[in-house]
């Protein structure tokens, strides 16, 4: 059996008592949702924390519902109640479809929206036993004193950015909630991440995501496309979310984010010129296509040839754009 | 046999925790970092859910809890508290068996059947949920089920079968199945040498 390191574990039922719990912890502690991301990271000994606070209890994370006209979806709603939520399913059609494109269903039926967006970044030299890590020696994101095995100069790690909530939610605008207990802050999705395989949360390690808020449903609408290597399951290698603003037939302004080619996802802000004030066709689409392959620089970390990756960037941006037209 | 560093102090070791397994009330005492697979196994030695990758990836481990297919390699035991959790264990019937268990039976839709627990409980909580499922609404529920020897097509023709014999229609294994496409007039004798 390959098992979890010994901790000690809270079931917290409000926010209040989780952060309390969290922040007493320090860096010895971790949150946990689903686990389906905690939890292998734990047996591979990625994470060892020595004090779990559980989530799942905390029913204020679970709710769901409207207000003024945005959809807020509480942080612990398990990914298959957001894929199969008809509200959800008939206004942000892109985002039902980016999370029925994650893992698998029984996994849909542990993970939570939440845990999507905090996602640790991936790389082919991490993701791996804690045996075969100490064989080739440890990298950086173990151990701060080693060096990169991707990019051995690099001074950071360059794991990558794997949810595929996460660029769609960018894409049209979403925005999430953060608490530290007496006090609550919003910021937009995008604004969570940062550049940097090991450091890649804007947050405070004891603030919990409580909310993720997605912006009223009108006037645009957004799609998700995902490269992998198998169609029944895979985390992303390539992904795109993109969504787009009309007014009488002309883009008024549109969003495109890359997943899977950074440790934070990309704005692709000159295609995203390119499309303003044009009808979306054939033309302007062919345009911001060409335009997105240039900040699209995928590390040799993941599935597929790198170089592959970045020139089906161009592809998938146009198929994202035209699921749009 | 664990050779990464035991980083814990020696902690309070077990917790009790009580729950349903398979319609009965069970109260189990067990470290608290324990696994559902784990506690399964090895604290109430119901083996019929199997260990395969233990992360997440293979689907052996599925149970259904409150109704739902989960990982039980990712889902701790603790967790379960109050909770409804069925094993393949619980699937027959007093007498007989489940209908999917005789389709997968009749149709050899197992071989080394290591897969097979995991694959007929998430393939039941198909069916408690839709009566009549699609081939690919059968393929994406079992996505996350992996079978490395019998191969899927046996595998959803068996829910298929399940299914309909669950409606309470008089379905039968198709022949091409059960003999391949050559099998001789009577539908029991497979041609070989012809
Ligand atoms: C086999 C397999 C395949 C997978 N495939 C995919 C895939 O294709 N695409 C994909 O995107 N993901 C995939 N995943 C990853 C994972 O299942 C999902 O990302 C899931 O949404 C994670 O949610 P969780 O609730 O289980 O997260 P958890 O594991 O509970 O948490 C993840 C991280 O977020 C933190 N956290 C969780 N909730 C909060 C909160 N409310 N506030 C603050 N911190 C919090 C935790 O501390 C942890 O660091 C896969 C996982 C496995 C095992
Ligand atoms: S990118 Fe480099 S430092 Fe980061 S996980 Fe991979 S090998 Fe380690
Ligand atoms: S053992 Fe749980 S998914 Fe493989
Ligand atoms: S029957 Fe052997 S793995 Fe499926």
């Amino acid at each position: 059996m390959m098992r979890l390191p010994k901790f000690r574990y809270y079931s917290p039922r409000t926010i209040a008592d989780a952060v309390a719990i969290r922040s007493d912890a320090g860096p010895e502690g971790a949150y946990v949702a689903g686990g389906t991301d905690l939890y292998p990271n734990m047996k591979r000994r990625q994470q060892t924390p020595k004090v779990v606070v559980g989530l799942s209890r905390i029913s204020e994370l679970s709710r769901i519902g409207e207000q003024n006209g945005r959809l807020v979806l509480g942080a612990g709603l398990l990914l298959s109640n957001v894929e199969n939520d008809p509200r959800v399913r008939a206004e942000y059609p892109g985002l039902a479809h980016a999370v029925s494109e994650i893992s698998t269903p029984p996994l849909r039926n542990m993970g939570t929206i939440g845990g999507n967006l905090l996602l640790d970044t991936r790389c082919n030299y991490y993701d791996q036993n804690y045996e075969w890590r100490k064989a080739i020696d440890f990298c950086m994101k173990t151990d701060r004193q080693q060096i990169c095995w991707v990019a051995p100069g690099s001074p950071k790690c360059l794991a990558v950015q794997s949810a595929d909530t996460v660029p769609v939610l960018i894409a049209m605008g979403a925005r999430a909630v953060l608490s530290s207990g007496r006090e609550e802050r919003e910021v937009a999705v995008e604004d969570l991440y940062r550049n940097d395989g090991i450091d890649y949360l804007r947050k405070r390690p004891e603030e919990l995501l409580t909310e993720v808020v997605l912006p009223a449903a009108n006037g645009w609408r957004a799609s998700y496309r995902k490269l992998r290597r198998r169609g029944a399951f895979d985390f992303p290698v390539l992904s795109v979310g993109a969504a787009v603003w009309r007014e009488d037939g002309k883009v008024t302004s549109a969003r495109l984010v890359l997943g899977g080619v950074a440790s934070a996802p990309v704005r692709l802000s000159a295609a995203e010129a390119v499309l303003a004030g044009r009808p979306l066709d054939k033309e302007s689409i062919e345009a911001a296509a060409a335009a997105a392959a240039g900040p699209s620089r995928p590390m040799d970390n993941t599935d597929f040839s790198f170089l592959w990756r970045k020139e089906m960037t161009a592809k998938f941006v146009r198929s994202a754009l035209a699921d749009l037209v | 046999m664990e050779t990464f560093p035991d980083i814990l102090p020696a902690e309070p070791t077990r917790v009790h925790v009580g729950f349903q397994v398979n319609g009965e009330s069970v109260e189990v005492a067990f470290a608290p970092h324990k696994t559902l697979l784990e506690v399964l196994r090895e604290d109430l030695a119901l083996t019929g859910t199997k260990h395969g990758c233990e992360l997440g990836e293979c689907g052996t481990c599925a149970v259904l809890v409150d109704g739902r297919p989960v990982l039980s390699c990712l889902y701790l035991g603790l967790e379960c508290a109050g909770r409804r959790v069925e094993t393949v264990e619980g699937m027959a019937p007093a007498a007989g068996l489940h209908p999917l268990q005789k389709a997968f039976a009749d149709l050899g839709a197992a071989q080394c059947g290591y897969c097979t627990p995991g694959i007929l409980l998430t393939a039941k909580a198909l069916l408690d949920a839709n009566a009549s499922p699609t081939l690919d609404e059968i393929k994406e529920a079992l996505a996350g089920n992996l079978c490395r020897c019998t191969g899927y097509i046996k595998i959803f023709e068996a829910v298929e079968l399940a299914a309909a014999w669950t409606r309470g229609e008089d379905a039968e294994p198709r022949k091409e199945t059960l003999y391949g496409t050559d099998y001789d007039e009577s539908g029991l004798l497979p041609v070989v040498n012809r």
